[in-house]
């Protein structure tokens, strides 16, 4: 590991992630599972001291950034998120962008995709195999990257520029997105997240059509979740919930997941970006 | 990669009518959008249908909406006004169907699992196991379940104080069936005329808001 890890020495914090783990699986009724899942994880993040489990990705993905690979043997330190090749502290705070050299706006996640394309010689498809990980054997190095990367934005304020007509258009599909109801049950996203002080079953609903919410949702994605023991990415975060609005797939780093994803970035303007988080 | 098209082509490829549709009814919103509405909501419709794939049950006809839904996609925050909420309720009242042997009430007991159970039709649920209507996801039903949810009222007692009425019975039937013929653009499913629910397992549910046995009424 060539950085030293923040607080948690990793083999602590792996046994800590299997031990929660258990504890999560074995608990019984809805009612006394949320409420035990809250305390579990309050728990949880004294034990680790302010810890966050989602540096072993960081870490992991810092080596991956690092290291050559791909049929043509380049590492991300030719990729360009934005402030020049290899520069990450303070990019993702100010994507997604409009890249010229893709010709299109990419979030942070596509655009790791395109340097791997690109630049180093997978093809899209070796890129997107693994886009979500489970476990120790399905390991996604997508998650890990993002981790690394986002980590180095943390304190940066959000910084979306609509400058670019692109993002513009992107930020304004993305909007009509958020309130486009369908599907089986007649869900939008602003179904579950246009008012305030909803809850789902006992899960509370951000009303991201309001600023502050939008901040506070936007600024801790992605995130390590607990009950997953995995880190998630933003991609993976609009997945599921479309996957809730009874939608069909949503396609990893598609110019739909992009849109929603600049719609809800640029309304985090302003706020300090303090990711990776840790959810439940 | 994900195939480029440009917005020339995807304007081209969305249908003319939801285009005009949209520019009777859209005002500029005041998104940053340098061209009409018109042509944004093609824009976004056209690139919904190429980011989504099939998946299960989940087809990309999913992304098409019904007037309902396309008229409420304007109104998710504040109410449509009072002439498109009637047109849109008396849409909707005429979808309901009553079932055909007259029998409106069933089992609470299946009723509260229905209402319990909120899998169903997503991509990752299985097809050929009934779906759930999970109500607690926005209902207080029964006082034992602490878990539920707030996007609805509390529907606790909801038999006792309206009154165990045929008529009341009726009306759970319908709400249950098509929600929007009560209150348009509401956030409840359409869970009969959507086929969520079967007649059978919409019987159970009117029961467990209906019988006076159920624990909803207790
Ligand atoms: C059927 C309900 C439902 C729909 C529809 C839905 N979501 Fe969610 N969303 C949730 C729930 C529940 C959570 C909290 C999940 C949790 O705590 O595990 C959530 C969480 C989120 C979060 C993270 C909030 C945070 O602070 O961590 C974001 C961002 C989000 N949703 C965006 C969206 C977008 C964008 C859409 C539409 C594409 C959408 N959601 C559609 C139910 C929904
Ligand atoms: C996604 C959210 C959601 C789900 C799931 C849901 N509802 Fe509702 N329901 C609402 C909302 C919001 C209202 C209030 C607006 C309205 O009347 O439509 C409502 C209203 C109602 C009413 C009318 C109450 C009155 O005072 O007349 C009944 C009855 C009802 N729901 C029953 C049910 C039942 C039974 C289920 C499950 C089969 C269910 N709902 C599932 C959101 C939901």
């Amino acid at each position: 590991m060539p950085r030293k890890l923040r607080s948690i020495p990793g083999a602590a914090a792996a046994l800590a992630l299997g031990a929660l783990a258990v504890t999560l699986s074995l608990i019984p009724a809805p009612a006394a599972a949320e409420q035990s899942v809250e305390k579990a994880i309050e728990q949880y993040r004294q034990d680790l001291q302010g810890g966050n489990p989602a540096e072993l990705w960081e870490a992991r993905g810092e080596d991956i950034w690092n290291t050559p690979r791909g049929p043509k043997h380049v590492s991300f330190k030719s990729c360009d998120l934005g402030l020049g090749p290899g520069v990450v502290k303070g990019a993702y705070a100010e994507l997604p962008r409009y890249f010229p050299d893709a010709g299109r706006v990419l979030d942070l996640e596509s655009r790791l995709v395109w340097c791997m394309v690109n630049q180093q010689g997978f093809t899209h498809a070796e890129a997107t195999k693994i886009t979500f990980g489970k476990g120790a054997h399905k390991r996604s190095d997508l998650e890990a990257l993002a981790a690394y990367v986002v980590a180095q934005s943390d304190g940066v304020k959000m910084n979306v520029s609509l400058a670019d007509p692109h993002v513009r258009d992107m930020y304004a599909v993305g909007e009509k997105m958020f309130f486009y109801r369908a599907g089986t049950h007649d869900f939008a996203c602003a179904t579950c997240h246009g008012s305030d002080g909803k809850r789902i079953r006992l899960q509370d609903l951000p009303n991201l059509t309001k600023k502050a919410d939008a901040q506070k949702a936007y600024t801790t994605w992605p995130a390590y979740r607990v009950s997953q023991g995995e880190v998630r990415t933003f991609q993976w975060r609009l997945h599921d919930c479309l996957r809730q609005q009874r939608f069909p797939d949503l396609i990893y780093g598609s110019d739909a997941s992009i849109a929603l994803t600049t719609y809800l970035a640029a309304r985090a303007n302003g706020a300090a970006y303090a990711g990776p988080g840790m959810k439940r | 990669m994900i195939p480029r098209i440009s917005s020339g082509a995807r304007i081209a490829g969305a249908t003319v009518l939801v285009a005009a549709a949209a520019a009777i009814l859209y005002g500029c919103a005041g998104a940053p959008a340098n061209d009409d509405s018109a042509s944004l909501e093609a824009r976004t419709i056209a690139m919904m249908k190429e980011s989504f794939k099939a998946h299960g049950q989940a087809g990309l006809d999913r992304l098409d909406q019904d007037d309902t839904q396309r008229v409420c996609s304007r109104y998710s925050t504040t109410p449509p006004p009072a002439a498109v909420a009637k047109k849109i309720e008396a849409e909707n009242l005429a979808k309901v169907r009553y079932p055909a042997d007259g029998k409106l009430m069933g089992d609470w007991k299946k009723g509260e699992k229905i209402a319990q159970q909120g899998r169903g039709m997503q991509f990752s649920d299985d097809p050929s196991k009934p779906a759930g209507a999970n109500c607690y996801a926005c209902h207080q039903l029964a006082p034992q379940e602490l878990s539920y949810g707030t996007m609805g009222p509390s529907l606790y007692k909801f038999g006792k104080t309206r009154g165990y009425t045929e008529e009341n019975r009726r009306y759970v039937w319908a709400k249950v069936y098509d929600a929007e013929a009560f209150s348009a653009c509401t956030n409840m499913p359409r869970f009969g005329e959507r086929h969520i629910l079967t007649d059978e397992q919409i019987r159970d549910v009117v029961a467990l808001l209906m019988d006076p046995n159920s624990p909803v009424n207790h």
